[in-house]
């Protein structure tokens, strides 16, 4: 940045103090302010009409305690990430480095494999129960099994999983293609000269220059997977098998219980659990900028 | 890879082809299968199954869906707070971007940081209070039926703004900052104002990202289910991704009907992917290589 500073005239003032002052009023207001109000509303027992009574830290064990669905929408949550991060997101490099060799049709494979981003979850949640349904999903038919994919609550959850990875690997393979493209081939060159082959190439001298696009990968994984919501929604609205925190927010407020305190105190375990990712993020992202 | 002999790489490239299109088939495969079933009437499937040669096909039940589902009402719904909910988060984001990047202000990298890890949070953890604080908004009527923010366009088009706006403003200060400095100098030489600065110097300049940025916002607002199923009530005014549900019946769902209704939702975002394909990709790794 240049050091040559102007002053402002008061119209520049007035232009500045207009639109800043409006974005972060609807910022505040809007993300910020209810984010806090969350953590308070948290430690009431709050019903959204009648007066709000502070109970500390009463939903907190009432969730924990006597709340059968919310170890396993913890434990889903879990799975949907670990899913994500230890299949999806590695077949998504996978293709990205296979994608990267500049391969003729390589724009119809990158393009079938990224269809899925642009679809809406709740389509994605539909064509599951094409696939996957039990007496009329494609899946049995092929396979000749009886299986109900949907409805039975041991392998719902992988089924969905599936479903969500089918999106999640486009997305983590276009990423990869573009940090990938940034890397310099002479890099390449140099370990191939070495003597080092593909795979040593990679692991050694490519993967660790991606450091930047991994991080940014592994924040959009935690984030998807503790978002993740439309398609458990579409196909039974996350009840029998596929209940999430996200779910269980949104049930605790849109359903006829209305119980804004306990579910603001899911939503603050959400909250505690993203922020955790989202600092480490931001702190990777900013920390070059000090000097700036 | 140049290093190695065009002979040896031969039959490891052929395989690399197979592998791949069996992956990108794989990938195209529910996709086609839906547009498959929407082209089967029901009874033939209910006697086949999907997975069967079909006898018959039929447009029939996209006009179905199309008038069953009252679709054009809900494609519309999906416009009225798509468009304003676009326009305005490029303008807000651009302005604060362009001020975090190009201007000396005070506390600046913490704005960007405060607004960055906003759009970071997953929805669920502010929508509680939301939804009330938009139950107690009150709004005219002629604005809003329940005449409050809760169950308008007003209130989607709001949430979505606030909550998209961090991400475009991360985007676009990003790109900002690679813009020379020399051709801000020049304006202050001239004397020029903060506004001409931002609106005749940078925006033109900010083209391929506003692009970019609209393509994959409109894909993102388009799509969203979770915003209007929590903060909008009556069935007429949702947007075209919850409309769906209108074709599932009370005791009976003709999946081929619902079919052909998941294909009309989806074509949108599929025409603008493959129109503006370019961007779409650029808006994506936008914000995610410049780390």
């Amino acid at each position: 940045m240049a050091a040559k500073t102007r002053r402002y005239s008061a119209r520049d003032v007035t232009v500045l103090v207009a639109g800043l002052g409006v974005a972060i009023v609807v910022n505040v207001g809007l993300v910020w302010g209810p984010t806090l109000a969350s953590v308070g509303l948290s430690a009431t027992d709050w019903n959204g009409i009648g007066p709000i009574e502070w109970i500390g830290a009463r939903n907190y064990e009432d969730l924990a305690g006597t709340y059968p669905p919310f170890w396993s929408a913890v434990r889903n949550n879990v799975l949907w990430l670990g899913f994500l991060g230890l299949v999806a997101t590695p077949f998504g490099l996978f293709c990205a480095v296979l994608l990267d060799r500049r391969l003729r049709m390589s724009r119809v494979y990158q393009s079938a494999l990224y269809m899925p981003v642009v679809l809406s979850l709740a389509v994605v949640g539909f064509i599951a129960q094409l696939v996957f349904s039990s007496d009329y999903g494609v899946l049995n038919a092929v396979s000749g099994l009886h299986v109900d994919w949907l409805g039975d609550r041991a392998v719902n959850i992988w089924v969905v999983m599936v479903a969500a990875g089918w999106r999640h690997v486009g997305y983590v393979m276009i990423i990869y293609l573009a940090g990938l493209k940034a890397v310099d081939p002479a890099l390449k060159e140099a370990a191939a000269i070495d003597g080092a082959n593909e795979r040593q190439a990679f692991f050694r001298v490519v993967f660790p220059t991606l450091r930047p696009v991994n991080v940014i990968v592994l924040v959009i994984t935690v984030i998807e997977a503790l978002r993740a919501f439309d398609i458990v929604y579409a196909i039974n609205k996350g009840r029998n098998g596929l209940e999430l925190l996200s779910v269980l927010v949104t049930e605790n407020i849109v359903g006829e219980a209305s119980r804004i305190g306990f579910g603001s105190a899911i939503a603050v375990i959400l909250l505690v659990i993203s922020l955790g990712f989202i600092v480490t993020y931001l702190s990777q992202l900013f920390r070059g900028e000090e000097e700036r | 890879m140049t290093a190695v002999p065009a002979a040896r790489m031969r039959p490891l490239r052929v395989l690399l082809h197979v592998f791949l299109a069996l992956v990108a088939l794989g990938w195209l495969l529910p996709l086609a299968l839906a547009v498959y079933a929407s082209l089967r009437p029901y009874d033939e499937t209910a006697r086949l199954g999907y997975f069967s040669l079909p006898e018959e096909l039929t447009l029939g039940y996209y006009g179905e869906a199309w008038s069953q589902a009252e679709l054009p009402r809900y494609y519309l719904n999906t416009l009225i707070i798509v468009i304003p909910a676009l326009v305005v988060t490029l303008l807000m984001a651009s302005f604060t971007a362009f001020a975090i990047a190009r201007l000396r202000i005070p506390g600046r990298r913490t704005l960007l940081i405060v607004f960055t890890a906003g759009n970071l949070l997953p929805p669920q953890v502010l929508i509680t209070p939301l939804y009330t604080l938009y139950t107690m908004v009150p709004l005219p009527a002629w604005l809003s039926d329940s005449q409050s923010l809760y169950d308008s366009y007003l209130g989607l088009i709001l949430v979505h703004v606030a909550f998209q706006f961090g991400f475009c403003v991360f985007v676009m200060a990003n790109f900002m900052r690679t813009i020379p400095e020399e051709i801000n100098e020049a304006a202050l030489v001239d004397g020029a104002s903060v506004w001409k600065r931002y609106w005749r110097l940078t925006m033109p300049l900010c083209r391929p990202v506003l692009a970019a940025l609209a393509t994959l916002q409109f894909t993102w607002m388009y799509n969203d289910f979770l915003w209007a199923l929590v903060l909008m009530s009556s069935g007429d005014k949702l947007p075209v991704t919850s409309a769906l549900n209108n074709l599932r019946g009370q005791f009976f769902t003709d999946y081929n009907l619902l079919a052909a209704g998941s294909v009309l939702v989806a074509l949108p975002t599929l025409i603008v992917f493959q129109l503006l394909h370019k961007h779409f990709v650029a808006g994506l790794t936008l914000g995610a290589t410049k780390g």
